[in-house]
């Protein structure tokens, strides 16, 4: 398929899946049955769309739920979390998480909110409490 | 509350006070992104499965490797909690050129962008600075001061880069945390006298 060798010329076993930069190819997709776009048709998540857990939402159970699942509920447990902490958290690709948590919103286990649109910054209230949050850092 | 359009990924009640607040921090590869962030937030690495598109492809020798759709980018980034429900979340752009199709998403409902500069490579910003002016995002230049790097002054810096006048230009050590928070109370500052510019605009 291939005769591409790793950038040092060592033949490595299924390393017609790599180039010199990229990670694994496929098999990151393999917890979310292969799928790569979230279930409900719409715009993928921001990758800073906060994520609560649903209160009162049967907890984690093993029937619907993979490992995965449960580790993102797990997380977003005591505080809501961004679609990127929980992909850092959970150590698993963005792409991947956002498929998850789509199943997750069918589900009714977890909402994920829409970040400000471009065009509604913050006003500027919010703004100088930014900037008086930084400077007490 | 639970809406009843959970399944559409609704804002429900509950949550539609917090607010997160993007901030870009882009420049050539190796001016100091990763330790500017690191400086001023608790910074983790982000992974993500991207599908290459017809930029990277023309870029990733894909030959003979035709299954090969995704590729794993790496960026960096952190988290400044501000109060509980308002926080700042700062992430590295990817440095390589090849990476370019993931500004898009990340730029998306930014509140602005950092441009670190390294004056003996200024040319490495230009394409971040170009990338911010043609979307109208707001953005500063912070000059990253690396020891043995001539002191610029920040007006010259201005000028090598054909900035808009009114960019703010700063100079900064990433590495230090007082200069990073300095550097992004610029922007903060920045960005909200641009919207509130624009705002005026609108109603003219």
């Amino acid at each position: 398929m291939t005769e591409e060798s790793t950038a040092d010329g060592r033949e490595r076993p299924g390393s017609e899946w790599y180039d010199n930069e990229a990670g694994p190819l496929v098999r990151p997709y393999a917890m979310t049955g292969g799928r790569t776009r979230p279930a409900p048709a719409g715009v993928p998540f921001d990758l800073i769309a906060l994520v609560t857990r649903v209160p009162g939402a049967p907890g984690a159970d093993t029937t619907v739920l993979g490992p995965e699942h449960r580790t993102l509920i797990e997380l977003c447990r005591t505080e809501t979390q961004s679609v990127a902490e929980l992909a850092a958290d959970a150590d698993l690709p963005v792409g991947v998480v956002r498929v998850l948590l789509g199943d997750l919103v069918e589900l009714g286990r977890v909402s994920v909110s829409r970040p400000v649109p471009p065009a509604q910054l913050p006003d500027e209230r919010i703004l100088r409490e930014v900037i008086d949050g930084l400077r007490a850092l | 509350m639970v809406s009843q359009h959970a399944g559409q990924a609704e804002t429900t009640d509950a949550d539609s006070s917090a607010l997160a607040l993007k901030i870009l921090v882009a420049g050539g590869f190796g001016v100091g992104k990763t330790t500017l962030v690191g400086a001023v937030s608790e910074i983790r690495p982000l992974r993500t499965e991207e599908l290459l598109s017809e930029a990277g492809l023309l870029v990733d020798d894909t030959g003979g490797v035709d299954r090969k759709v995704t590729t794993t980018v790496a960026m960096d980034f952190g988290r400044i909690t501000i109060r509980s429900g308002l926080s700042l979340y700062l992430f590295g752009t990817p440095g390589q050129d090849r990476f370019w199709f993931l500004w898009d998403e990340l730029s998306q409902g930014a509140l602005g962008a950092v441009v670190l500069a390294d004056t003996r490579r200024l040319a490495d910003c230009f394409p971040a600075v170009d990338y911010f002016e043609h979307r109208h995002i707001p953005f500063v230049v912070a000059v990253n001061c690396f020891t043995g790097a001539r002191r610029h002054e920040e007006r010259e810096v201005l000028r090598a880069l054909d900035l808009d006048a009114g960019t703010p230009v700063v100079l900064c050590d990433a590495r230090d945390r007082a200069s990073g928070k300095e550097v992004l109370i610029r922007l903060v500052e920045y960005a909200g006298r641009m919207h509130t510019a624009r705002l005026l605009d609108s109603v003219r």
